[in-house]
């Protein structure tokens, strides 16, 4: 079983990223789950969300303590939370910045990649609040090989209210971003 | 389904506490000890008796007037007590 | 059948729509809210044909949907926690009246302080409403059992209403893959609602009316206990047929998980059952022989069933996410009163998970090496153990 913890504040996408990537986990034939860190959800505020994919259906249902990877939605949470919590120590961290990964000097496998532009030319969400979790999930495709790019497409076409295109055009953009 | 109170065991009770007898058959009317009468001469058709009556007994006539419906009526007084021109009176029944 | 990821609100939501729900009254509330969105956009895209009515408080939504059930509409609602409560005066009047309404109640902490997060308490201490009871592990099994509630709940044997609780979050706003059944099968498996005594205006009834001391009154009460008797029959014969038409497979009131020669078994109900079950699996392969038995149902209690699944045992740990104060939990309550006078093993209470305090591997190990200790001295020391309490 792999476990993926999400970092982001209100209103950015992260629960909605766990979701699209269980489902697209889903379409390649896995047992997934996901679901947000039960808080009071408000736009700004630091939240958390998980998604499980394994190959057997899955029992348990407390929440992740031992992610083996860390998707930050927002480069500023670096500061006020310790995102690495946990972490297996071959785990990657993925950070939505416009830095180069040594930028953050983690002990961890690290990559980035600037979902916050590619989102604002998609146009998704508003420029002071970009939505970035479908560019985000582009680049965790890439850098993880434990879902494929054109499954995650899938689960953005049928999951997206709106802008279907413009969120796959940016997964794309980012999948092909993304620095490690 | 037989009225509840002809039934003698648990048996022939329905499961549910229902009755085809409807509480229209209820006569309330026998509990009164007091009986309005409508004064015409006084009666200004307001209908103030008739929203009030807590027992739906007071229909209006044709010509606006109250009919009491003595089958129901409980003799409870309130149509006299809100009455605006005494128009209503109780009277003690069987006299 | 087309299989989704769906949250358990969206499976509540769809099990209500593939029964047909026809009249829903619901007031929303933190975590239930997206059970009634769902269903209001069902509405309103046309998809299910019901009357949705907008109320003001659980107490109205629960009196609108006994006067419905009673003019032979199929019902449907949803609640939790402080909704549920304040449902509770006329959730007695539901089963008296012997409204089949079907409910679902995301189970989360009653206030203060605040807590929008899972605990039983508020099902729990609707115990004496005579509702029937259920507490589902899965999606899935909120789905599958909304629909076999309709038919357990509206069968003339029975004509009692049921909730089933789904847990705050744990299963309410957590992403699973959910079978949803094709609607011609469910047709095929849920008959039309035919009440007993349907409220019709051409035919009038009193439902309902006074019953004096010496007229009716303990009669109509046993006779909703004798119904209660006969659900878990009932139920057995319909999950049957269920697992024929859908092929999903449901062990009546309780869920037996690696008990067979389990030396320490846990008893527990709800989604957190998914957590102890992955424990069993980790502690076998040390060669620890636990096991767990899920308490599917809480009302009817099903006592012979417990005897017989804990005959062989020789202790039993009872997980309660939920307490009644000045005493115990109330599921290890009705235990120990099932196994009374019988040859009881070693029986003891965990207290965890009040507050929608996670509930991990690592606790229910803990409670399992507990448990395994009390067993080794055989004497327990504390009966009624909170765990996780920060001292």
């Amino acid at each position: 079983m792999i476990e993926i913890r999400f970092h982001g504040r209100g209103g950015q996408g992260a629960v909605v990223a766990s979701n699209i990537l269980a489902d697209a986990a889903f379409k390649e034939g896995k047992y997934v789950q996901a679901f947000p860190y039960f808080g009071v959800e408000r736009r700004g505020a630091p939240v958390t969300s998980f998604t499980r994919i394994d190959k057997d259906p899955i029992k348990i249902k407390s929440q992740v303590y031992k992610p083996n990877y860390i998707v930050v939605l927002d480069p500023t949470l670096m500061n006020v939370t310790d995102v690495t919590s946990g972490l297996d120590k071959d785990g990657i961290v993925l950070i939505n910045s416009d830095k180069y990964p040594k930028y953050y000097n983690l002990s961890f496998k690290t990559a980035t990649v600037d979902a916050t532009s590619i989102a604002i030319e998609n146009k998704l969400g508003s420029r002071m609040a970009p939505i970035v979790n479908t560019s985000i999930l582009g680049a965790f495709a890439k850098i993880s090989g434990e879902v494929m790019l054109e499954s995650i497409v899938l689960a953005i076409k049928e999951s997206a209210p709106s802008k279907k295109e413009e969120n796959i055009k940016a997964a794309k953009q980012a999948y092909e971003k993304t620095i490690m | 389904m037989k009225r509840l109170e002809k039934l003698v065991s648990i048996k022939d009770l329905p499961e549910a506490p229902v009755s085809n007898v409807p509480s229209l058959n209820q006569k309330t009317g026998t509990w009164r000890v007091f009986r309005p009468i409508v004064d015409k001469e006084k009666c200004i058709k307001c209908s103030i008796c008739w929203r009030c009556c807590p027992d739906i007994s007071i229909e209006i006539d044709n010509e606006g007037f109250p009919i009491i419906n003595y089958d129901y009526c409980k003799g409870c007084g309130i149509c006299a007590h809100e009455c605006p021109k005494t128009a209503i009176s109780m009277d003690r029944e069987g006299k | 059948m087309v299989k989704k990821i769906m949250t358990g609100n969206i499976a509540a939501a769809w099990g209500a729509r593939l029964s047909r729900a026809e009249v829903i009254a619901a007031y929303p509330i933190t975590p239930q809210t997206i059970i009634v969105e769902k269903l209001a956009q069902f509405v309103s895209d046309g998809e299910l044909k019901a009357e949705y009515l907008h109320v003001e408080s659980e107490h109205s939504a629960m009196a609108a949907c006994i006067a419905a059930s009673q003019t032979g509409a199929r019902t449907f609602t949803a609640t939790s926690s402080q909704g549920l409560v304040l449902m509770h005066e006329l959730l007695h009047w539901a089963s008296g009246a012997r409204a089949p309404i079907v409910m679902a109640n995301v189970n989360r902490a009653l206030a203060p302080p605040w807590s929008v997060w899972v605990e039983h308490t508020d099902m729990m201490s609707q115990r004496d409403t005579g509702w029937i009871q259920f507490y589902a592990e899965s999606n899935q099994e909120v789905l599958d059992t909304t629909i076999m509630c309709y038919k357990l709940c509206e069968d003339k044997d029975i004509q009692l209403p049921a909730m089933i609780g789904l847990d705050a979050f744990y299963l309410s706003h957590t992403s699973e893959i959910v079978d949803i059944p094709d609607q011609e099968k469910v047709d095929k498996f849920l008959p039309k609602f035919e009440p007993a005594y349907p409220l019709d205006v051409e035919n009038p009834l009193s439902i309902g009316s006074l019953s004096m001391p010496h007229q009716w009154y303990p009669e109509f009460r046993y006779k909703i206990q004798e119904a209660m008797e006969r659900v878990i029959p009932k139920l057995n014969k319909i999950e049957e047929e269920f697992y024929k038409e859908f092929g999903r497979k449901y062990t009546g009131p309780l869920e037996l998980y690696n008990t067979e020669d389990a030396e320490v078994v846990l008893i527990i109900s709800g989604a957190a059952t998914g957590t102890v079950k992955e424990t069993v699996d980790i502690l076998r392969k040390k060669g620890i022989k636990v096991g767990v038995i899920r308490l599917r149902m809480f009302r009817p209690f099903p006592s012979d069933y417990l005897v017989k699944a804990l005959s062989k045992i020789s202790f039993i740990g009872v997980i309660d996410r939920s307490f009644s104060f000045g005493h115990e939990g109330a599921i290890y309550s009705e235990i120990k009163a099932s196994l009374y006078g019988l040859n009881a093993p070693l029986i003891k209470n965990f207290i965890v998970g009040m507050g929608g305090r996670d509930i991990t591997t690592d606790t229910i190990t803990k409670i399992y090496e507990n448990c395994f200790s009390c067993l080794k001295n055989n004497k327990i020391d504390i009966p009624v153990e909170w765990i996780d309490i920060k001292v």
